[in-house]
């Protein structure tokens, strides 16, 4: 039994309002700049920051590290082990070389020294090799106070422990609420928006609302994670048009967030329930979106009829299409599946690369479900990311599907600044197919025995 | 935490003494490889595990070298055995080679155990001796389905007959260690891990 004193319940009484009146004013200070479009600069001074207290924290980190002579974990965006990029005829060439005294001459033979080859390789590649890192989280050369990207967990000072528990004062206390707010209102914009919009018959203003309408929905989507996004948009001819297909590299499910607050692009995807299912029939009630029942999915010519259909209606929007297939951790660019690229439309690449100081957009669907993934974002210091728009590109005549898609990749890879990779992204769930293997074992069987024509001859 | 902390002995970072050949700045990279790898955080790797990476699986030897991992038909190996493998494989020193102490067990990068290693890839039963029947199905494996079976035979055939000196049909170790003698095994067989 409480006997509160009237003192005390005026002092509740004010704690509570003001704490509202405080939690208004943020959401009104965030979400009115969001739908015009308007920035104070707000988010630049604080990633300027951060950046400094992460310097500090690092060095810290080292130093209490030397002083106590611990072995720090360094990462290497590179790899860990010393390679040579020679192929596989030139490397076993030098070893029969070193090996044996006799003059090498250029008959196809087998050592026993060839062994060390394959050996040798497979222990490289079971030390470090180039796809496993990628389904995983990015990893940092200096510490961002969040302890997901510690490897080093261990006490090293109170000072950078007091600094660590402010921080997650900060993030789980202030920011995560925040940022859930404004999270429902901004999907709630959507749902209402669209639905307003849909009763506005077709038409120039409607296009016109559309796009604003889910621009401003989308930067105040942006606003929920303390997005800062920079985008290149060098020349205007190099947004993407209607009729055309926009692809780019894949990394978390908020890349469709980041690139339609810049631009309105109808949606590839599978039909989803539950709330996913709620924005999609809202989204469709405004605009034509392709998305597909998931036995539809399988078959692949259906979905490129579909496509076809929709990219020659020039009335609607560019289709936005990931053609990893899966998520990757932004470190590099798989390959791209060929289906997009079949179709004959114009492409227009997107680079996107996050600055995975702040806060790391990655999703890694085989940890972490949807909700826990959003959790882990809106308790991040910030997501920043870069988006570049690359000049558009075509199928030219003598290049097939694959090769275009290759050509396509490598240009995403190059502006982006990231490792541009042949293997497939759906290594993520299986395993690689046996035809590379086979690859090894014919470039090694024709140094052994030759080609058929040596045969012949000898 | 706990496999490199129990295997590490101490805490904090002395190397054990069975431990010679592997520095401890590597241990600890090794460590965070060997976490990377174990997918499902049960604290050892199985065979699947290593299957799972993708260079190695299109490696025309990489069952043999999976198989390395898992002596005497085990289907786990924890950090110590899985370091201990990749221990054979760390550069030789230029200081000491030759020159260690006969009371300490041989390190395992030494030019002997690394010719040990390459061995036990062809030696499928282990008993010591290559057979011409292993010889033969080590080449299979090597060049798949592209190499007829009379051509593989006749290799198979002039390769142990060449190394094979006491005419047992087969080569033993120091059969295969003479036929390499001159070769620079200790850089063939070294990776070397960044600082």
């Amino acid at each position: 039994m409480f006997l509160l004193l009237p003192f005390d319940s005026l002092i509740v009484n004010l704690l509570g309002i003001s704490l509202t009146v405080l939690f208004t004013l943020l959401l009104v200070f965030i979400i009115v700049p969001a739908i015009f479009g308007v920035s104070f600069g707000i988010r630049k001074l604080y990633m300027k920051t951060l950046l400094k207290i992460f310097a500090w924290a690092t060095l810290r980190m080292q130093r209490g590290a030397k002083e106590k002579n611990h072995q720090l974990y360094k990462p290497y965006t590179n790899g860990i082990i010393a390679k040579d990029p020679t192929s596989l005829e030139e490397e076993i060439k030098e070893i029969r070389r070193s090996g044996s005294s006799k003059a090498l001459d250029n008959t196809p033979d087998f050592e026993l020294s060839d062994i060390f080859y394959f050996c040798r390789k497979g222990m490289e590649t079971i030390m470090d090799d180039e796809v496993t890192k990628r389904f995983s989280a990015e990893e940092l050369e200096s510490w961002n106070l969040l302890s997901r990207t510690n490897y080093n967990f261990q006490y090293i000072s109170l000072r950078l422990t007091v600094l660590w528990g402010l921080g997650v004062l900060i993030r789980y206390c202030f920011l995560l609420p925040l940022r859930i707010a404004l999270a429902f209102t901004g999907i709630s914009l959507l749902v209402v928006g669209t639905t307003m919009v849909g009763y506005v018959p077709h038409g120039r203003k409607k296009n016109l609302l559309l796009v604003n309408l889910s621009q401003s929905q989308h930067r105040v989507s942006s606003r929920v994670n303390m997005k800062v996004l920079t985008y290149y948009r060098k020349p205007r001819k190099n947004r993407p048009r209607n009729g055309g297909i926009c692809v780019a590299n894949h990394t978390s499910p908020i890349d469709v967030i980041i690139l339609a607050s810049d631009g309105y692009y109808a949606m590839v995807g599978q039909v989803h329930g539950g709330l996913m299912g709620v924005i999609q029939r809202a989204m469709v009630k405004a605009c034509p979106h392709v998305w597909f029942e998931r036995s539809e999915v399988k078959d692949r010519h259906l979905v490129a009829k579909r496509l076809t259909e929709h990219v020659k209606d020039k009335s609607k929007l560019p289709i936005l299409i990931f053609p990893e297939g899966t998520c990757i951790n932004n470190t590099s660019v798989m390959m791209f599946k060929k289906g997009s690229f079949e179709i004959g439309a114009t492409v227009y690449p997107v680079a996107i690369k996050y600055d995975p100081q702040f806060g790391d957009a990655f999703w890694n669907s085989s940890k972490y479900g949807m909700v826990t993934y959003l959790l882990r974002m809106m308790t991040s210091w910030a997501i920043v990311c870069s988006v570049w728009y690359l000049p558009p590109m075509t199928r030219e005549t003598n290049e097939d599907a694959v090769q275009f898609a290759n050509r396509v990749k490598s240009a995403i890879a190059r502006q982006g600044g990231l490792v541009d990779l042949l293997w497939d992204g759906g290594l993520k769930r299986e395993k690689v197919k046996d035809t590379f293997k086979e690859e090894q074992q014919k470039l090694y069987s024709k140094m052994i025995v030759g080609n058929h024509e040596d045969r012949s001859r000898s | 935490q706990g496999a490199l902390s129990s295997c590490l002995r101490k805490p904090r970072r002395d190397p054990p003494s069975f431990f010679p050949a592997v520095s401890q700045a590597s241990l600890v990279r090794l460590h965070h490889r060997f976490r990377a790898l174990d997918s499902n955080k049960k604290g050892y790797l199985c065979r699947m595990d290593l299957q799972q990476i993708g260079a190695l699986a299109v490696n025309p030897l990489g069952d043999r070298i999976i198989d390395s991992f898992f002596p005497d038909g085990s289907h786990s190996v924890d950090f110590r055995g899985f370091a201990r493998v990749l221990a054979h494989f760390r550069p030789v020193e230029d200081e000491g080679t030759g020159t260690w102490d006969p009371e300490e067990p041989e390190p395992l990068n030494s030019r002997m155990n690394k010719l040990r290693f390459a061995f036990q890839l062809y030696d499928l039963d282990r008993d010591g001796k290559i057979s011409r029947h292993e010889m033969l199905q080590v080449l299979r494996l090597m060049v798949g389905v592209q190499v007829t079976e009379e051509q593989l035979e006749s290799i198979a055939d002039r390769t142990v007959q060449e190394a094979d000196e006491d005419g047992d049909g087969a080569v033993s170790f120091l059969e295969f260690a003479k036929t390499l003698e001159k070769m620079n095994i200790e850089q063939k067989m070294s990776i070397r891990i960044l600082k």
